[in-house]
């Protein structure tokens, strides 16, 4: 029955209703049209020292029509694809293509990003930008945990980001610890923060969960706001100590000791740093990729994904849903952290203005354009969602329309992600043995 | 041999205003197949859900005789319950739809290869006793999947199974858990009568092999009378009748039950089975 209603309307003749695809699109060009006539219709402009309202009815109109046709297109769209994508849980070839030789695709990325520097593309911008996309990358791989695995909305993944990178400035400032000192200290506050966020929100789950996320989101931004003795409130905590090459600094003269040029006596270059900070988050990501891929094949990892797919089943099982769930919490958080402490270094200068709602979303648009709990996926989309505005800088004040639209690109040609397929984590016959699945 | 497994006394489970379960009580003896049936919202599931934990009950004393000696089921968290020795099944399949057969299988052994990873942190570093743990858990998977008829299937998610084999799937895992009491709801629901004789044919020889107790929910009267050792009738929450199959085929009470006001005492058996076999419909 359920197969009836969901193909029914869109099953007539392989595809397009015409009628019904009009109705739709005019309904939302009329939406469209409600928001932007006070949104777009008008503008203020000084006349004579006075202000005065200028009616610009052709931007409304063209915004209108743009809506009417673009919901026109992707409808067209869809019905050509057939309706049956999602409703079949499908994932495409390329993306089976793609997780099933993951290992390959993977070893690959890893020796072209270990390469990057030293290729004619590694100019400082480029390995900058690069820095940018681990960041992300590692962020994605680390809420991965959470949203992918364990299947719990989080909205509010960049508070432990946040506790991260202040638990480092803190240590340096006080106590005077490096980077190296700092990076597991912050981990585990940022493991103990996700344990304290995991508590109140055991029982929920969904919508629900993610409202509370987001709430806990902000609360941390706000006490860092607010808790000026501490955390130096809006104008953040500067100079950071910038991590060290085994105790090697990277500056041109050093009053205590050597610094990284004289010791290896090479000439001095800013960009020694840039590209030092480059492969540390790079290896930093490829661990975080290490542990999420063994610890999926581990007992907590099949049992966040037993979660994810039915909690009840799980305690028939005897499976502790609460420690689960706080592990998975944890461990999330936990990277979350290292990223942040990376963060700080990075910068040398920290303020809550890094850590808004704004990164949340963006980490876990990540996560759910790379394909929920596909690693590669989630690399991808944190390439995609970094170097796209990068790319698009010549458009100006476009560049987040052109970001906006090809985020719902992705999403009408993938719903369920660029790489939504799940490998197995044990096989009992090799690929190609035993009876083939439908797919 | 015929020691008591499970020992239900005075239970009571009140909704509200509701009775679910009014007053049960019953022993299910080890090694043996011991039926809950009744018309629909007689309380079975309910029952069951007291048992495991999801409910706690109004009033009762659960008596399970566990892996660990007697436990009192009411006071235990619903999770641990599954360590004493008690596995259950549920009315609407309850797999992991987007994991493959095997790793079903394989997370129903999750408490003892969590041990033998050491939490995790050995597991890491591909420790070889876990390894070899993983390895055991793996074989008792395909043990199961082989005697179920899904070994060709191990590798499929379990959300595309056939809803016959993923009846089945969800024994198997139960059975993974290695429990003293296997609890059923319904398996039979949905399948064809083939199937449903495999079914009662696979549940006799998990309880002659295993050696466990069976605590069976069934509609199916024809399979519920041909493998139960024992038989509670519940309606409206309360037992109105327990005792071997012939005695529970023969008696008025039960068939009233199942049969509302109507008057059945001049009918035919096979009429009356028949009638009893649309079980739930009365
Ligand atoms: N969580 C609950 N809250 C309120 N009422 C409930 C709850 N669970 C069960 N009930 C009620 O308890 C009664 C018994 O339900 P139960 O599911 O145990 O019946 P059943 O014998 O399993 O029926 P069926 O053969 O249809 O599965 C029903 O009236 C049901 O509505
Ligand atoms: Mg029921």
């Amino acid at each position: 029955m359920s197969t009836v209603a969901t193909v029914g309307p869109r099953a007539t003749a392989g595809g397009f209703d015409l009628a019904r695809a009009l109705k739709e699109a005019g309904l939302a060009a009329f939406v469209a049209f409600v928001l932007f006539v006070p949104l777009a219709g008008f503008k203020l402009v000084g006349q004579e020292g006075q202000l005065a309202l200028e009616y610009r009815p052709h931007w409304v109109l063209i915004g209108t029509a743009a809506v009417f046709v673009g919901h026109l297109a992707i409808n067209f769209i869809r019905a050509m694809r057939g309706p049956s994508q999602r409703a079949r849980g499908e994932a495409g070839a390329m993306a089976r293509f793609f997780t099933v030789h993951a290992r390959w695709f993977g070893l690959a990325a890893a020796l072209l990003a270990f390469l990057l520097p030293f290729t004619p593309l590694g100019n400082r911008y480029v390995v900058d930008v690069a820095t940018t996309v681990l960041i992300y990358v590692m962020l994605g791989w680390g809420l991965n945990i959470v949203v992918g695995l364990a299947g719990l909305l989080d909205l509010g993944y960049v508070a432990f980001y946040a506790v991260g990178a202040y638990s480092y400035a803190l240590f340096a400032q006080w106590f005077g610890l490096g980077f190296w000192e700092a990076l597991p200290i912050a981990g585990v506050l940022a493991a103990i923060a996700g344990i304290l966020l995991g508590f109140p929100v055991l029982r929920l789950r969904g919508d629900y969960l993610a409202i509370v996320t987001l709430g806990f989101g902000e609360i941390i931004r706000v006490v860092l706001l607010n808790w000026y003795d501490v955390t130096n409130g809006p104008d953040g905590i500067s100079g950071i100590p910038r991590p060290t090459f085994f105790g090697l600094e990277f500056k041109r003269y050093s009053p205590d000791g050597m610094t990284f040029s004289q010791f290896f006596g090479i000439e001095y270059s800013s960009l020694h740093r840039v590209i030092f900070l480059y492969y540390l988050i790079l290896i930093l990501a490829l661990i975080t990729n290490w542990f999420v891929l063994r610890i999926r094949r581990l007992p907590i990892g099949r049992a966040w994904e037993a979660l994810r797919e039915d909690e009840i089943a799980c305690k028939a099982l005897g499976i502790n849903p609460t420690n689960t769930k706080l592990t998975a919490f944890a461990l999330g958080a936990m990277f979350g952290g290292f990223a942040g402490s990376f963060f700080a270094t990075r910068q040398g200068f920290i303020s809550p203005e890094s850590f808004t709602f704004i990164e949340s979303a963006t980490i876990l648009a990540i996560v759910v354009l790379g394909g929920m709990g596909s690693q590669i996926g989630v690399a991808l989309a944190a390439l995609v969602i970094v170097v796209l505005p990068e790319l698009g800088r010549e458009f100006e004040q476009f560049r987040m329309l052109l970001f906006g639209a090809a985020m719902v690109g992705i999403m009408v040609w993938r719903p369920r992600g660029l790489l939504a397929f799940r490998e197995p984590t044990v096989r009992l016959h090799g690929r190609g043995q035993g009876e083939e699945a439908p797919r | 041999m015929n020691a008591p497994l499970l020992e239900v006394e005075h239970l009571t489970m009140r909704f509200g205003g509701l009775v679910a379960v009014d007053d049960l009580s019953f022993t299910a003896m080890d090694q043996r197949i011991t039926a809950i049936i009744g018309p629909n919202g007689a309380g079975k599931t309910t029952v069951f859900n007291c048992l495991t934990g999801f409910y706690r009950p109004t009033v009762g004393r659960l008596t399970f005789h566990g892996r660990f000696g007697p436990v009192l089921l009411e006071r235990e968290d619903g999770f641990r319950i599954p360590r004493h020795g008690i596995a259950r099944t549920f009315q609407n399949i309850r797999l992991f739809a987007h994991m493959t057969a095997l790793e079903n299988l394989v997370v129903a052994q999750h408490n003892h290869l969590m041990r033998a990873s050491g939490y995790t942190v050995l597991g890491l570093f591909g420790w070889k006793g876990y390894r070899a743990a993983e390895r055991a858990a793996i074989e008792r998977a395909r043990y199961w999947l082989d005697r179920m008829g899904l070994l060709a299937r191990a590798d499929w998610d379990a959300g595309s199974l056939p809803y016959g084999e993923q009846r089945k799937l969800e024994i198997a895992r139960a059975m993974c858990t290695q429990p003293k009491l296997l609890c059923l709801d319904e398996p039979a629901a949905g399948l064809n009568p083939r199937e449903t004789a495999e079914l009662a044919e696979l549940l006799v020889e998990i309880r002659d092999r295993e050696q466990i107790g069976i605590l069976l929910i069934e509609h199916d009267m024809s399979m519920v009378m041909r493998i139960s050792d024992q038989i509670i009738v519940l309606d409206y929450g309360r037992k109105i009748a327990e005792g071997t199959p012939e005695q529970i085929r023969t008696d008025p009470v039960v068939i009233k039950a199942y049969l509302g006001e109507a008057e059945d005492e001049e009918l035919p058996e096979e009429v009356r089975e028949d009638l009893a076999r649309l079980g739930g419909g009365a």
